[in-house]
């Protein structure tokens, strides 16, 4: 297994930092927010390596010291992602108001998942005639009720925001790279 | 004219029914002179008359008192006793603190929905009828306990519950069933200086009005007299600050919204020492330059209104309550509001909302309700029992009180105990008792905790029974719970979490959402999905709901949770199903409707609780 200590034996830099990311039932809006560090994503690069990410296109996450979780978990892949990530990752954050809290997919709960399908395939206007709700073996079922990450995995932090500002993921990751505990002032910290 | 804009207002035009429930809401409306601060008594009244506050009539009241529509909503959907759907001819209400648990209160609302064929919560088929649960009642002594349309019923048994259910069949009036299931005690197992008072009806006002306001407001300093709801602030500093505040009227509030799980002394001290409770206000009154008092009386004592209100006519007749009071020109009035079933309302700013009409939400302090209180006029709210000690005071003066207690907590204490106790009841100590000698009295030999200030305080283990009851170290309003060696705490403490659950006002976060996330913590403990970070999650909840809550609702709503997981930590750790994360619920339950509505049951339709087995196979793909 790679270790922090055993790149650390061979060169005389410092390892990276691995990060992994990725959006679950989300937008992408904090990925793009994530972005919105603008230039400063070459400083973070001299820093992290990425792994899994919508930034690599790797599609499975390896050991990692950082993930970070966009969206909530509303189907059984989320839940495969998620305890992937848990299981790679040894510091995991909830990014932005979806992963936090179960967002707007979550508007959904108050509703019947079979009553959905039903009207969304069977039912509802527009759909040809015969149409069936999907049973491919591909697809993930989607679960009752859309949850929160922390419901799915323990999660060690929650970065708040719809979506959480450049200035406030730059300011919490670039504290963490520094071994710091984050900490985000007035300003940084949004719930909307 | 009145009536008929209000018929409009009930859009069923013609019918003669409607126009008989709009001249009842006018009567209503009438008698309260459609003054919008009456609302929260308004609304008892109509929907007593009505069943129900309909849309119809909420618009109805709106138009009568000139509100908009959306602020009459805002206070009807805010007290639990109040309801916006119909909830059947008969409303049963089972007291659900601990201590009626303990009495066996669950076994027995289940067995009066199955001979109802009913769900808790719901109103039967029929519209005939409701059970649900409310929190404490305050008959812990006489539990368990029950609300039938809002009238106290103690002690109830299997029997009582088979033939409750024969009577709603048959629809025989909450008012005819049997009288003896109505009869509450007073239980009083200690007398001691103001419960053995011996003083007759206005004498200690008398002495008073004898002493002039300055002597009085001596006296009551000299007596280190402090509030007996809990907070033991300083009677006198509040009775002279609201003095020398500024305002175009005073006035004197009797806090009888006593709802903290395990207290009923003021239901005592109002139900067998009224007078002494009216001489105290018409004192306090006296004393800050007042000539209007509230008793805001809880919900839950509904039965006691009347009589309340009889006893304030003939104490009126009588010269001791109105205008000109014993000829000595002092004139001094008192008015019972009644609450709803809002907890949150013992709060003295909360309560001064809930008599404005509004929400109880507890207001931002300062400026406090001595210098701005009911209608932003000086306002001094105190507990029943510290104005029947303030009576006290008035004839025997400060220093006498003060020999009695300790030296930072004078005078005595009324103790409500219950739970685990061979003589449950209420019990006059003075200040400086041991808990140990508070369990001896009532005969509690197998004891293994004692919460000191209902579930908003202290859990004390056996190795604490030894502290002194007093504000400098077991403070309390007066609820002593006792839980003996068989009782699970764990239970107790989910009790708890769910009361502040529903409890809390929902002004502020910390507060409405911590109370929940406790509650279902608990629940997700109770359902065998427990971790120790749960646990975690519990202390960092304490932590932060102290500092950031806005009132003393979220301040003190996890003291006996953070106690009892400290002190009882075995009855959580039995709970833990495993060492690391656990999640709430069932996963692979959560594909149940997609998988009956897809028809798969493939290996990709369940989700395992195997974490290592999935992550296994992943990594090799992923590594480069």
């Amino acid at each position: 297994m790679s270790t922090a200590t055993d790149d650390a034996a061979v060169g005389t830099t410092p390892r990276k930092l691995k990060v992994a990311t990725v959006s679950l039932a989300g937008c992408f809006g904090c990925h793009m927010s994530f972005l919105d560090i603008d230039e400063r994503i070459l400083p973070l690069l001299e820093l992290v390596e990425f792994d899994r990410s919508p930034i690599t296109d790797i599609k499975h996450c390896g050991p990692c010291d950082i993930g970070l979780i966009e969206g909530g978990v509303c189907n059984a892949e989320n839940v495969h992602v998620l305890r992937e990530f848990r299981a790679n990752c040894k510091v995991l954050i909830a990014l932005g108001a979806c992963a936090v809290n179960g967002g707007l997919p979550a508007q959904r709960n108050h509703l019947e998942l079979a009553d959905i399908l039903q009207q969304v395939y069977r039912t509802g206007h527009g759909l040809a005639d015969g149409s069936q709700i999907p049973n491919d073996p591909e697809l993930p079922l989607p679960l009752n009720q859309v949850h929160p990450v922390h419901e799915v995995v323990r999660i060690d932090y929650f970065l708040p925001g719809c979506p959480p500002s450049g200035d406030a993921i730059w300011a919490f990751l670039t504290q963490l790279i520094e071994g710091r505990e984050p900490a985000l002032g007035h300003g940084l910290l949004h719930y909307d | 004219m009145v009536i008929k804009s209000m018929h409009d207002s009930l859009r069923i035009p013609g019918s003669q029914e409607d126009s008989v429930a709009a001249a009842k809401i006018a009567t209503i409306l009438d008698r309260h002179a459609r003054d919008g601060t009456r609302l929260v008594q308004i609304l008892r009244e109509v929907q007593d008359a009505e069943g129900w506050l309909s849309p119809a009539t909420l618009s109805a009241i709106a138009e009568g008192i000139g509100w908009p529509r959306a602020q009459v909503e805002s206070t009807a959907n805010f007290y639990s006793f109040f309801h916006t759907r119909p909830l059947g001819e008969y409303r049963i209400l089972f007291s659900d603190n601990i201590t009626d648990r303990m009495l066996g209160n669950q076994d027995l609302m289940r067995s009066l929905c199955q001979k109802l064929w009913l769900e808790p919560g719901h109103m039967s088929e029929d519209g005939l009828v409701s059970v649900d649960a409310t929190s404490c009642t305050g008959m812990c002594d006489q539990g368990p306990a029950l609300l039938a349309n809002y009238r106290t019923i103690t002690r109830l048994t299997p029997e009582r519950i088979d033939e409750m259910a024969h009577l709603i069949r048959r629809r025989v009036p909450v008012g005819d069933w049997p009288s003896d299931w109505f009869h509450v005690e007073d239980n009083i197992r200690r007398r001691d200086a103001l419960l053995d008072h011996g003083l007759a009806p206005g004498e200690a006002l008398a002495a008073a009005l004898d002493r002039g306001p300055a002597g009085l407001l001596g006296e009551i300093e000299r007596s280190a007299l402090r509030g007996r709801g809990g907070a033991g602030f300083g009677s006198d500093i509040k009775w002279r600050s609201c003095r020398d505040a500024w305002g175009d009227a005073h006035y004197v509030i009797c806090n009888a919204d006593e709802g903290e799980p395990g207290t009923f002394k003021d239901r005592v001290l109002l139900s067998s020492y009224f007078d002494m409770v009216v001489d105290g206000m018409c004192i306090a009154g006296f004393a800050i330059g007042a000539s209007k008092g509230f008793i805001y009386l809880r919900g839950e004592y509904r039965y006691l209104l009347d009589r309340l209100e009889t006893r304030l006519a003939q104490r009126r007749e009588a010269g001791l309550l109105g205008r000109n009071i014993l000829g000595r020109g002092f004139s001094f009035d008192i008015e019972i509001h009644l609450g709803a079933g809002a907890y949150i309302c013992g709060e003295e700013s909360a309560l001064i909302e809930s008599l404005e009409g509004k929400p109880g939400k507890p207001r931002i302090r300062p400026p406090f309700p001595v210098t701005h209180g009911y209608l932003a006029q000086p306002t001094t709210v105190n507990n029943v029992e510290t104005l029947a000690l303030a009576a006290l005071i008035a004839v025997k003066g400060g220093e006498w009180f003060r020999g009695i207690g300790t030296a930072y907590s004078t005078g005595t204490k009324l103790l409500s105990v219950s739970g685990d106790v061979a003589r449950p009841g209420i019990y006059e100590f003075p200040f400086g008792v041991t808990v140990a000698e508070v369990l001896e009295a009532a005969g509690a030999p197998d004891t293994q905790a004692v919460t000191t200030a209902g579930a908003a305080g202290s859990c004390l283990s056996a190795d604490e029974f030894g502290r002194h009851i007093a504000f400098e170290d077991v403070p309390t309003g007066g609820s002593i719970m006792v839980f003996d060696r068989s009782r699970d705490m764990f239970e107790v403490a989910r009790n708890f979490a769910h009361f502040f659950a529903h409890e809390s006002c929902g002004f502020c976060t910390p507060c409405r959402v911590g109370t929940a996330v406790n509650a279902r913590l608990l629940d997700k403990l109770a359902n065998d999905h427990g971790s120790p970070y749960d646990l975690d999650e519990m202390e960092k909840m304490h932590r932060l709901m102290q500092g950031a809550s806005h009132c003393g609702l979220g301040n003190t709503a996890t003291i006996a949770l953070r106690d009892m997981l400290a002190k009882f930590r075995p009855a959580f750790d039995r709970r833990l199903h495993s060492p690391d994360y656990e999640p709430g619920f069932d996963l692979d339950a959560a594909l149940s409707q997609a998988r009956q509505m897809t028809g798969r049951d493939d290996p990709g339709a369940h989700l395992t609780d195997n974490l290592s087995a999935h992550a296994g196979e992943t990594p090799s793909e992923a590594q480069p």
